[in-house]
């Protein structure tokens, strides 16, 4: 009971992060762990056992899931990825071109890679989370980081976004 | 052992960058990345591209936590949420009549009354699982929940148990329907994916199951006794199938069916 409440507070920092860089919205980010938290303690009577921390991610995962495909039905909400003006003001320029590119990316695709890159999990563990094949979590990659060097290479491809 | 000349894949690649690869195999890529400079761009950019997103994002592990994600606070606020949602309910009954309509719009030429109500079943399975605090109006715990809705419309409903899922019912709400009050229960799985059913009276020929998927979701819906049913959920044929022959057998022992004959046929239809 006890570890069970101190294993999601650890992973929070973590969750976090991970929010942040899937939706590029810090306020945006902190509501999806808000809610996630919401979850994780309303459905403690369905856990059973296993990590914590992977569990907390896939629920994170649905739920941006959900909010994008909300998004997607109202498309005068849709343009996230323009409004990159006040955004923390990073000196380095770079920081905002990974996040465009990040922002072009299909979800699936952005989910895979930074649950891999910036989140450490092994592949096992994002075909979990993504409730998909290993080999499918590959190409998620593999399709995720063609987009991204095209893009920063400077060839921008056409918008591909979530319907 | 392995072949230290054998090819490189692309997929090995990607193994070695994410730190993946047995140590067996680590030596050979390294070999194959000395003597195919195209490759070993192509890992480098890969690499680029892993350091630019901790860059741009790992500092967020050492921001405060905002007091609103403090799980002690959570707890208390799980409580009063309740208040909420009766203003919620208002505003949410208005758009969902809103986005029924829009839906019946948007249905190419004449559709029919059963297609119009399946389309507003998955409009409103769309707007409300987005919804976070109040996807529902009266939670599953209120015991009026179902005599409210029953009695709104106009049979004797009961939400089917769905834990042979790991499915739980979080509520309902009130719909207005193509031809009539409509109710919709929600459920929600340990993952946070979130399924529906929609009922109301329908006056059309009775079906058996018929799937429909629509961009990222499914619904299994029939009609059966004068009322439609519809259970919406993630895109997967099989599991909403699943879930919708559970339903229906659990829904078909309370709604009285004009002959047991024809609710029998219905299941062997849907099994075979």
């Amino acid at each position: 009971m006890g570890t069970f409440h101190q294993d999601i507070e650890v992973a929070i920092p973590a969750l976090r992060r991970y929010a942040r860089a899937l939706t590029r919205d810090a306020e945006t980010a902190d509501d999806l762990v808000q809610d996630t938290l919401v979850r994780a303690l309303r459905s403690e009577h369905l856990f059973h056992g296993g990590d914590v921390r992977s569990w907390l991610y896939t629920i994170l995962t649905n739920l941006n899931r959900n909010r994008l495909r909300s998004l997607s039905r109202r498309p005068t909400v849709m343009p996230i990825e323009d409004n990159d003006a006040p955004d923390a003001a990073g000196p380095e320029a770079g920081g905002r071109d990974i996040e465009r590119a990040l922002a072009l990316l299909v979800d699936e695709q952005r989910t895979a890679l930074l649950l891999v890159v910036l989140e450490g999990l092994t592949y096992r563990e994002v075909a979990d989370v993504q409730g998909v094949p290993i080999g499918t979590v590959m190409s998620r990659l593999a399709r995720a980081r063609v987009q991204i060097k095209t893009y920063l290479d400077g060839e921008r491809p056409a918008l591909r976004r979530i319907k | 052992m392995v072949d230290h000349n054998t090819t490189v894949t692309e997929d090995e690649l990607h193994v070695y960058v994410d730190g993946e690869l047995p140590a067996d195999r680590r030596e050979a890529v390294e070999t194959w990345l000395s003597s195919h400079p195209d490759d070993a761009a192509r890992v480098a950019a890969w690499r680029a591209q892993a350091e630019a997103i901790r860059a741009r994002y790992g500092a967020v592990i050492h921001e405060p936590i905002p007091n609103r994600l403090a799980l002690g606070k959570i707890m208390r606020n799980r409580r009063s949420w309740g208040t909420v949602a009766a203003a919620a309910a208002v505003a949410a009954f208005v758009i969902g009549g809103v986005a029924g309509w829009i839906a019946r719009g948007a249905s190419a030429a004449a559709p029919t009354t059963a297609e119009l109500f399946t389309s507003d079943a998955i409009e409103a399975h769309k707007l409300y699982i987005g919804e976070v605090r109040h996807p529902i109006e009266v939670k599953a715990e209120e015991d009026h929940l179902l005599p409210w809705l029953s009695r709104r419309v106009g049979t004797t409903l009961r939400a089917p148990d769905l834990g042979a899922f790991d499915l739980k019912l979080l509520g309902g709400r009130l719909l207005p329907g193509v031809s009539g009050p409509a109710a919709l229960f929600m459920y929600e799985g340990a993952s946070g994916e979130r399924f529906t059913i929609y009922c109301s009276r329908l006056n059309a020929a009775r079906t058996a199951f018929r799937y429909d998927a629509q961009e990222n979701f499914g619904a299994v819906h029939w009609i059966e006794g004068s009322y439609g049913w519809v259970i919406s959920g993630p895109k997967d044929k099989d599991k909403l199938k699943a879930v919708a022959s559970a339903a229906y057998d659990q829904l078909e022992k309370r709604i009285p069916s004009p002959s047991q004959g024809a609710a029998g046929q219905l299941i062997s239809r849907r099994g075979s």
